[in-house]
């Protein structure tokens, strides 16, 4: 991170008010302390996100006298794209690829932190560190610089950019490790509670407010369960928990045997559908 | 998901938790030819260690049955190969990164390429890993690409190999196939210097000898792969070595705080202790060692932390403080291996940018010794290196830097270059040793400097630099400028492309290579004119810009004037004055600028200069022009 802040001019931390961008931010805490981290977040918002994680993101940037950004594609609002009835897929490529590429684009980052981690899917193992983008933010799997010990290739011509992953390396497993040594604070969704949630293609959907509209045959009901893995509520499928405290979920994790991204409709799609988005230049 | 597991109690979870923290971590990398089987093993040792996911796994075999090269039973590979392209291809294209932990360790293995253009990518996978497993099929036995897998390992510093005989299977278990190939990999290794070479026979598709020993290979007394990997010493003591702090950061939050950030690479740091900026030789002592989590006494190699120092001391990003007592070397040559990743081959003479540690610096490559046969391990005579190719050099910076020998300490010792234009890494560099030259051969400090002898002439000395492309008019023009120039009394000399190919680059030809040595020469000479107090005027086609850019930074401030002649080629082609352009066409003259070789234009020149709606004395009276307003001659 002190890498990225030495050599960029101007830096961004990509702030998605997950449990990787928790820990992420408390490295950068750590890293500048006494001073403050020199970049402020960004929030790439689909206006989609459960209404804690707002509310999370807001008192977070508060309480640590942070700057922060908060972009909406307006362009997908007035077409009208919701995760319902424009599917995930496209919900997804204009609500958080094209609306990151806006954000980007509009403020002039020539470096951008992600929290994506090398173990979440295929093609995020063999994501760089530091991982270069044109100046049309697109990933090229083959044409990536190598990367040796810890030396960073920063250099960068004008228009092109940086997507910098300080947690590629990290399990998911020490994510919530750490979140425990450290007591890093986290969106309460992580947490079991009764909520109330929908069944829908064998996923349990939270109906977090009135935009969704419960099918024929589907009903409400109230279950205690919590999130392994938050974005878009309707996008994120919740699994039955009574894991209500750091402690539980990390034993809930020693057992797992389903991975995080199960919980995320969008992988399941199409096949390599993640290394597609990333190379349109989604995170 | 819900089970009596999640209720199990808070005694369990601590005990959990402090296993976890008492696991040691095993960076270890897989190589080996293409087909040899790394994929598979990997997804073995996932699937064996129980450690996949059933999404994973129900994924796994829906893909096993659309793809798979295993005849519907479960291919683990698939597990592994990300990329759609390398799906398709079956070959593993980029470094792949893995986690898993079994009771007693954790690890994360680097999967790396077997394919001969991806050798660079294994080079990265080895640069931060301290075993290698090197794969060999039974059937094939030690290949080109083992050969040179084992040499880039030892290069890369790996002391500990696991030889990995896969596919026994299908070699009938057959002790003898084996131990011929052990032999044979033996033969060649213990010249690599490996403190261990562990052989262990494996079939990773059923899995013999992966987690437990086989009942196929009972001849085989050693340990099976995983319980190798889980045991292995590898002894990285980093704590033990010198003190090495590169300064990533100048912390400095406001006027009464002033720290140094960035990780300690070696040895260890205590409160009060003495330090040294290796560099300037400056010294203080640590005054404090700040984290967010309240300072330390002491920090050790691995450690992220704020040094405070007594003193006020000049240090910035790129400085490293040392122990006092044992500082690295400080010096501006030094030899190194190098391993060439570009697919352009390496220009000995161009600029590039050295980027070790945390500074950055223009270096260039003084002489190349040789480059290694990765068969033989012969050393070879060589004027470049090519892609995935190995040399041993060395090497000249702009100014003094601080290192230590790779082998004392990667993370000091180890270096990337850079292409100044492109900026992808070209290659990777480990430092063998300093070459004392840098403090032997002493600049000699003359009594008549450069401005006394540009006084007594009356003029500003300057380089005008003429580039283009062949027959676009540079040497007219030049030779008009100095005509000029001579004639109201100046003092000039010209340096012409043609002229000093007959004497100081007799020895020259037209390659990418001698190119570029002949534009540091001509350079060199331009420089030592321009020291005489002399208006020097160079017309040469000079067709990179790396070069123009390296001649420009080896004079002074406002000593280098670039005046692209703007001539298009059609233009230059029809003129042809020496015939050049039709031989070159009909294939007469090889690497001809403009036909078969590039020519890069200027970015920045300060004169462009068209000859195309111009006289040559036109130009060259604006030439001189320029000179007068900006105070060149009075």
């Amino acid at each position: 991170m002190r890498e990225v802040a030495a050599e960029f001019a101007n830096p961004v931390m990509l702030y998605s008010i997950g449990k990787d961008s928790s820990v992420m931010l408390h490295l950068a805490l750590k890293a500048f302390y006494p001073a403050k981290p020199p970049f402020p977040l960004l929030h790439v918002d689909t206006t989609w996100k459960f209404r804690e994680m707002i509310q999370f993101r807001d008192e977070t940037a508060k309480r640590l006298g942070l700057k922060l950004l908060v972009h909406v594609n307006e362009d997908g609002i007035a077409r009208g794209i919701n995760p319902f009835d424009s599917g995930s897929a496209l919900h997804t490529q204009v609500m958080k690829t094209e609306s990151l590429k806006q954000a980007l684009d509009k403020y002039g980052f020539d470096a951008a932190f992600g929290g994506a981690r090398r173990d979440e899917e295929k093609s995020r193992a063999k994501e760089r560190i530091f991982s270069f983008r044109t100046a049309t933010h697109a990933w090229d799997p083959k044409n990536q610089r190598p990367e040796l010990w810890r030396v960073y290739n920063t250099r960068i011509n004008k228009g092109e950019s940086i997507r910098v992953f300080p947690l590629s390396n990290w399990t998911e497993l020490d994510i919530w490790q750490y979140i425990l040594a450290e007591k890093i604070p986290i969106v309460p969704l992580y947490f079991a509670k009764r909520r109330p949630v929908v069944e829908r293609d064998g996923t349990l959907v939270m109906r977090d407010d009135e935009r969704m509209k419960l099918l024929p045959g589907e009903t409400l009901e109230d279950r205690l369960v919590r999130f392994r893995t938050l974005g878009c509520y309707p996008l994120t499928g919740a699994i039955e928990s009574d894991a209500d405290t750091l402690e539980g979920i990390v034993t809930e994790m020693f057992t797992a045997r389903t991975s995080e991204r199960q919980g995320r409709l969008i992988d399941s799609d199409e096949k390599s559908s993640m290394e597609k988005k990333k190379k349109e230049g989604y995170f | 998901m819900a089970s009596a597991e999640q209720r199990t109690g808070a005694s369990e979870l601590s005990a959990f938790l402090a296993a976890q923290e008492k696991k040691s971590l095993l960076r270890f990398l897989t190589c080996g030819s293409v087909d040899d089987g790394k994929s598979t093993l990997i997804g073995r040792l996932l699937y064996d260690s129980k450690l996949l996911f059933e999404d994973h796994l129900s994924a796994l075999e829906k893909d096993s049955r659309k793809f798979g090269t295993t005849g519907g039973d479960i291919d683990f590979a698939l597990l592994v190969d990300g990329l759609e392209a390398e799906r398709e291809q079956g070959i593993t294209i980029d470094v792949a990164y893995r986690f898993f932990a079994t009771e007693k360790r954790k690890f994360i293995v680097a999967d790396t390429p077997g394919h001969e253009q991806y050798t660079r990518n294994m080079a990265t996978g080895a640069s931060n890993s301290d075993l290698a497993v090197i794969l060999v099929d039974a059937r094939k036995g030690v290949l080109t690409q083992t050969r040179r897998h084992a040499y880039i390992a030892s290069l890369l510093g790996i002391r500990h190999v696991v030889l990995a005989v896969n596919k026994i299977d299908l070699v009938g278990y057959s002790q003898e196939t084996f131990d011929a190939i052990v032999q044979d990999f033996a033969a060649f290794s213990q010249r690599l210097g490996f403190s261990s070479v562990e052989p262990i026979p494996i079939s990773a598709r059923f899995g013999d000898n992966v987690i437990a020993s086989s009942e196929h290979t009972s001849w085989h007394k050693g340990p099976s792969l995983l319980g190798y990997l889980e045991s292995v010493d590898v002894d990285t003591d980093v704590v033990g070595k010198p003190f090495r702090f590169p300064v990533q950061w100048v912390n400095r939050p406001n006027l009464d705080f002033r720290g140094f950030s960035g990780t300690v690479v070696g040895g260890r740091i205590t409160k009060g202790a003495a330090i040294a900026v290796a560099k300037s030789g400056r010294k203080s002592a640590v005054k404090r060692i700040v984290t967010m989590d309240g300072d330390l006494d002491e920090a050790v190699a691995g450690m992220a932390v704020t040094l405070v120092l007594a003193d006020e001391v000049d240090i910035s990003r790129g400085d490293i403080l040392a122990s006092p007592e044992d500082r690295p070397d400080v010096s501006e040559q030094f030899a190194a291996h190098l391993l060439w990743m570009a697919e352009d081959e390496l220009l000995p003479g161009r600029q590039y940018l050295m980027k070790l540690g945390t500074a950055t610096v223009p270096v260039q490559i003084t002489a190349l010794k040789h480059k290694v046969d990765v068969n033989s391990l012969d050393q070879l005579a060589a004027k470049t290196l090519h892609l995935n190719e190995v040399g041993y050099a060395n090497f000249a910076t702009s100014h003094p830097i601080a290192f230590d020998a790779y082998h004392n300490n990667r993370d000091t010792g180890g270096f990337i270059l850079i292409d100044r234009f492109t900026n992808t890494t070209v290659g990777a560099g480990m430092i063998d040793f300093s070459l004392r030259r840098a403090t032997n051969v002493h600049w000699q400090a003359l009594d008549v400097g450069k401005q006394s002898r540009a006084g007594q002439k009356g003029q500003r000395p300057v380089v005008l630099w003429f580039t283009g492309l062949s027959g676009s008019g540079k040497s007219t023009i030049a030779n008009l400028v100095e005509r000029a120039l001579f004639a109201e009394g100046r003092h000039t000399y010209l340096l012409d492309g043609d002229n000093v190919r007959h004497g100081l680059n007799r020895d020259l030809g037209f390659t990418d290579v001698d190119r570029v040595e002949n534009i540091r020469r001509v350079g060199e000479a331009a420089k030592l004119f321009v020291d005489a107090g002399l208006i020097v005027l160079v017309s040469f086609i000079s067709p990179f810009r790396s070069e123009r850019r390296m001649a420009r930074e080896l004079m002074g401030e406002g000593e280098f004037i670039e005046v692209y002649v703007d001539t298009p080629l059609e233009v230059c082609m029809e003129r042809d004055p020496k015939g050049l352009y039709r031989k070159a066409k009909s294939g007469e003259i090889k690497n001809f600028t403009g036909i078969d070789s590039p020519y890069e234009p200027p970015e920045l020149a300060e004169l462009r200069v068209d000859t195309t709606t111009a006289q040559p004395a036109d130009l060259a009276a604006q030439i001189v022009l320029h000179l007068r307003d900006k105070g060149y001659i009075g």
